[in-house]
C-alpha cells in the first residue's frame, strides 16, 4: 500500500481496523462509520420499501381488502418518517463521512468520538420508533407531518416512543452537522481554499448550517406535544388557550428547510458527477455556490406555502406565494448549469452518469409541480391530494435518491476497490427509471382529478391510475433488491479498480489507491489545479 | 504534521460557537409560541380577540351612521355533551354600542361537568375591534348534572373598524375540559 498508510508518527491510534464486531461499535475512522451509516440507511429504506408496498397493494383496487384503515395509517406515517429521517438523510451523512475528509484532504472527521456516537443512537432511535408498531394502541398515525391535536389529544400511547425516537434522531443530525462544520471549516489541506472546494463539500456545509438551525425547532416541537400529553400544558390544545395551527406554523418553519436538507447534497453529488462524465469543468462553479447559499436562505422564508388551506390574511398569501416561486430562480441557474455542463462535452453514459442524467430531468418535472402548487389559489385545489404525494416523490425519488444511488455507483470503486458490473448497473437504471415514472407520474392525474391524500380507499374512477401506480412500485421495489445484489457482487467479486476510476474524474479523492486506505492523508496532500476547482 | 490529528484539540471554538447556534434555535423554537401570539393579535389571524376590554365610556364614541351586522355562532367541540346557543343569531348594533347578547349551556348529562368557550372573530381583520366587555369566555363554566345557565356576553364594535366590513361573525367552539380542571394530567378528550 501506499506511504500515506504508515504514518509512524502517528501513534496514538492503529494503522488498521480492528477485528470483528468491536471494529464496528468502537470505531472512530471516517469510513468505517460511513459504511455503517449506508448500510443502516440501506435497511432502513427496505423496511420503509416494504411499507410502502403495502399501502401500494391495499390501494392496488378500490374498496378496503387487505389491511384495516387505523393500520394504513400507521403504515403511511412510518414510511414517511422512515424515509424521510431514517434513509435519506442518514444516507447522505454516510456520503459526508465517506468522502468531505477525502475531498478537502483531511485525514479523518474532526470530532471521530463524536462521529462514533451519532452514528450509533439512530439504531436506537428507529428501534424505538419501529417497536410502536407491535405495541398495544399501535405505531404513530398522525401522519410524518404528526399535526397536533392528531398527535397529541388523540395520538396512540406509544406516541412518548415516538417523541423521544425523534429527539434521538435530532441529537444525531446536530452532532453529525457540527462534526461536518468542523471538519470543512478547520481540517482542509493547506491550499484548499474555500472557492477552492468540490461542490459536495460546498453543499454539506450549507446543509449542515440548515440541519443546525431546524432541528432544534423540530425538538422544541416535539417537547412541546410531549408537555400538552403529560403535564397539562396547552401549547397545542384549543381548550387551553392554545392553537393548534401554531403548530404547523412550528412544524413547517422545521418541515421546508428539511426537504432543502435532502435535496442540497443531491445537488453537490450531481455536480461531481456531470462533469467528470461530459469531461469539461462544471459551469458556473461560482455561481453554484451562490446558487445553494441562496436556496437555503430562502428555504426559511416560505414554509406557510404547506398551509395555505388553514387560514391566513391576504397579503400573508401573497407573501408565501412569490417568496416560494422565487426558489425557482436559484434553482433554475442550477438546473441550467447542469445542461450547460453537458453541452458539447464528450459525454459517455456510465451509470452514475444515466442516474445523474435523469435526475436532472425529473427532479425539474417535480420543481415544475411545486411551482403549480405554489399558486395560492389552485393549491386550495391541489393541497392534500395525490398531486402534492406525486410532486414530493419526484423531487425525492428521482431526485434524492437517484442521486444517491449515483454517488454509490460513482464512488463505490474508490470505497471497495472494485467496479461495479456495467451492464447490471444499466439494468439496475433502468427498471428505476421505468419503474419510478410509473408509479408516481399517475398520481398527477388522479390527484388534479381530486382523489385524496392518506386515505385507503378511493372512487372508482381513480382506479386505473392506482392500479398503474401500484405496478410500478412493485417494479421500483424489486429493481432496489436487485440493487443489493448488485452491490453484494460488487463487493465481493467485483474487477479491481483503478486508481482514477473514471477518466473524467478530478478531485483529491481520486489521487488515493482504490480500495482508499484506512487511514488516508495523514500528511496534507498538494492541492493542484487539476484536482480542485481553481 | 500540520494538524492535530484524532484529537479535538483546534475545534473547540468551532464547535463551541456551533453549540451556542444550537442553543439559540432551540430557544427560538419556544420563542416562536409569543411571537405567534403577538402576530396574531396584530394581524388578527386565527381571529383570536383580546381579553376584557377596559375603556373609559366618556370618550367612547356612538357612530350612529352605520349599522354593523354581528353574528353569533355557537358549536361544541367534539365529544362535548353540552347543548350550547344564543338567544339570537346576530343583531345589528352602531359601533361604539354597548350592547349585550344572552348565551345558554345545559348539561344533559349525569355527571358535572366543565366547559370553556374559545371565541373566534371572523373575518380576522375584524377581530381587534371586537372588544367583549363580559363573557363566559374568560372564565370556565361548571354545570351540575341537568342545570341550564344563562349567561351574558356584553360587547362593543369600535367605531374604528374598517368601513368595508359590513359584517362580523363571532364564533364559540365549547370544550369539555373537566379532565383537564381536575388536574388530570393528560387533557385527552376522548371521542
Ligand atoms: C421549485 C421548488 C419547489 C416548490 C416551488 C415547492 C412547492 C411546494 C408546495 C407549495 C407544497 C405544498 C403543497 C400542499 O401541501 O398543498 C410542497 C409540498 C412538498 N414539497 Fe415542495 N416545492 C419545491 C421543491 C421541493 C423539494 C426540492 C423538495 C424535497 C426534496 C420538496 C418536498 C416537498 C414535500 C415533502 C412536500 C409535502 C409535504 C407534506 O405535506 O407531506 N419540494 N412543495
Ligand atoms: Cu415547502
Amino acid at each position: 500500500m501506499s506511504e500515506v498508510v504508515v504514518a509512524h508518527h502517528d501513534d496514538h491510534h492503529d494503522h488498521g481496523p480492528d477485528k470483528g464486531l468491536a471494529r464496528w461499535l468502537f470505531t472512530t475512522n471516517h469510513k468505517d462509520i460511513g459504511t455503517l451509516y449506508l448500510w443502516f440507511s440501506f435497511t432502513m429504506f427496505l423496511i420503509g420499501g416494504v411499507m410502502a408496498l403495502i399501502i401500494r397493494t391495499e390501494l392496488f383496487q378500490p374498496g378496503l381488502q387487505f389491511i384495516d384503515p387505523a393500520f394504513f395509517n400507521q403504515m403511511t406515517t412510518n414510511h414517511g418518517l422512515i424515509m424521510v429521517f431514517g434513509a435519506i438523510m442518514p444516507a447522505f451523512v454516510g456520503l459526508a463521512n465517506w468522502l468531505v475528509p477525502m475531498m478537502v484532504g483531511a485525514p479523518d472527521m474532526a470530532l471521530p468520538r463524536m462521529n462514533n456516537l451519532s452514528f450509533w443512537i439512530l439504531p436506537f432511535a428507529f428501534a424505538m420508533l419501529i417497536s410502536t408498531l407491535f405495541m398495544e394502541g399501535g405505531g404513530p398515525n398522525f401522519g410524518w407531518t404528526f399535526y397536533a391535536p392528531l398527535s397529541t389529544t388523540y395520538a396512540p400511547d406509544t406516541v412518548t416512543y415516538f417523541i423521544f425516537g425523534v429527539h434521538l434522531m435530532g441529537a444525531s443530525s446536530i452532532m453529525g452537522s457540527i462534526n461536518i462544520i468542523a471538519t470543512i471549516l478547520n481540517m482542509r489541506a493547506p491550499g484548499m481554499t474555500l472557492m477552492k472546494m468540490p461542490l459536495f463539500v460546498w453543499t454539506w456545509l450549507i446543509t449542515a448550517y440548515l440541519l443546525l438551525a431546524v432541528m432544534p425547532v423540530l425538538a422544541g416541537a416535539v417537547t412541546m406535544m410531549l408537555f400538552d400529553i403529560h403535564f397539562g400544558t396547552s401549547f397545542f390544545n384549543a381548550a387551553g388557550g392554545g392553537d393548534p395551527v401554531m403548530f404547523q406554523h412550528i412544524f413547517w418553519f422545521f418541515g421546508h428547510p428539511e426537504v432543502y436538507i435532502m435535496i442540497l447534497p443531491a445537488f453537490g453529488i450531481v455536480s461531481q458527477i456531470i462533469p467528470t462524465f461530459a469531461r469539461k469543468p462544471l459551469f458556473g462553479y461560482d455561481s453554484m455556490v451562490y446558487a445553494t447559499a441562496s436556496i437555503a436562505f430562502l428555504s426559511f422564508i416560505v414554509w406557510a406555502h404547506h398551509m395555505f388551506t388553514v387560514g391566513m390574511p391576504l397579503a400573508g398569501q401573497l407573501f408565501f406565494m412569490y417568496s416560494t416561486m422565487l426558489i425557482a430562480v436559484p434553482t433554475g441557474v442550477k438546473v441550467f448549469n447542469w445542461t450547460a455542463t453537458m453541452w458539447r462535452g464528450s459525454m459517455t453514459f456510465e451509470t452514475p452518469m444515466l442516474f445523474a442524467i435523469a435526475f436532472v430531468i425529473l427532479f425539474t418535472i417535480g420543481g415544475f409541480s411545486g411551482l403549480m402548487l405554489a399558486i395560492t389559489p389552485v393549491d386550495y385545489q391541489y393541497h392534500d391530494t395525490y398531486f402534492v404525494v406525486a410532486h414530493f416523490h419526484y423531487v425525492l425519488v428521482p431526485g434524492a435518491l437517484f442521486s444517491i444511488i449515483a454517488a454509490v455507483y460513482y464512488w463505490l470503486p474508490k470505497w471497495c476497490g472494485r467496479m461495479y458490473d456495467e451492464s447490471l448497473g444499466k439494468l439496475h437504471f433502468w427498471l428505476s427509471f421505468i419503474g419510478v415514472n410509473v408509479t408516481f407520474f399517475p398520481q398527477h392525474f388522479s390527484g388534479l382529478a381530486g382523489m385524496p391524500r392518506r386515505i385507503p380507499d378511493y372512487a372508482l374512477q381513480f382506479a386505473d391510475f392506482n392500479m398503474v401506480s401500484s405496478i410500478g412500485a412493485f417494479i421500483f421495489g424489486f429493481s432496489q433488491v436487485f440493487f443489493l445484489y448488485v452491490l453484494i457482487k460488487t463487493i465481493r467479486s467485483g474487477e479491481p479498480a483503478t486508481d482514477r476510476v473514471w477518466e473524467g474524474a478530478h478531485g483529491l479523492e481520486w489521487t488515493l489507491p482504490s480500495p482508499a486506505p484506512y487511514h488516508s492523508f495523514t500528511t496534507p496532500p498538494n492541492v493542484t489545479d487539476a484536482e480542485a476547482h481553481s | 504534521m500540520s494538524r492535530n490529528i484524532g484529537s479535538t484539540g483546534g475545534h473547540g471554538r468551532t464547535v463551541g460557537k456551533l453549540c451556542l447556534m444550537v442553543c439559540g434555535m432551540f430557544a427560538f423554537g419556544f420563542a416562536l409560541v409569543p411571537l405567534y401570539d403577538m402576530f396574531c393579535e396584530v394581524t388578527g389571524l386565527g381571529g383570536r380577540t383580546g381579553d376584557q376590554y377596559a375603556y373609559d365610556p366618556a370618550s367612547m364614541q356612538k357612530d350612529s351612521s352605520r349599522l354593523v351586522k354581528v353574528n353569533f355562532v355557537t358549536n361544541t367541540n367534539d365529544g362535548m355533551a353540552w347543548e350550547f346557543w344564543a338567544e339570537s343569531g346576530g343583531v345589528r348594533v352602531h359601533p361604539g354600542e354597548v350592547k349585550e347578547v344572552k348565551f345558554y349551556v345545559r348539561n344533559p348529562t349525569k355527571q358535572r361537568m366543565v366547559g370553556q368557550a374559545i371565541p373566534s372573530v371572523v373575518p380576522g381583520r375584524a377581530a381587534q375591534y371586537f372588544h367583549k366587555t363580559e363573557c363566559f369566555c374568560f372564565n370556565n363554566q361548571v354545570l351540575e348534572p341537568g342545570e341550564t345557565l344563562e349567561m351574558p356576553m356584553r360587547f362593543i364594535v369600535d367605531p374604528d373598524l374598517p368601513k368595508n366590513v359590513p359584517t362580523v361573525s363571532l364564533s364559540y367552539a365549547l370544550f369539555d375540559i373537566t379532565e383537564m380542571a381536575a388536574g388530570n394530567m393528560k387533557s385527552r378528550a376522548e371521542g
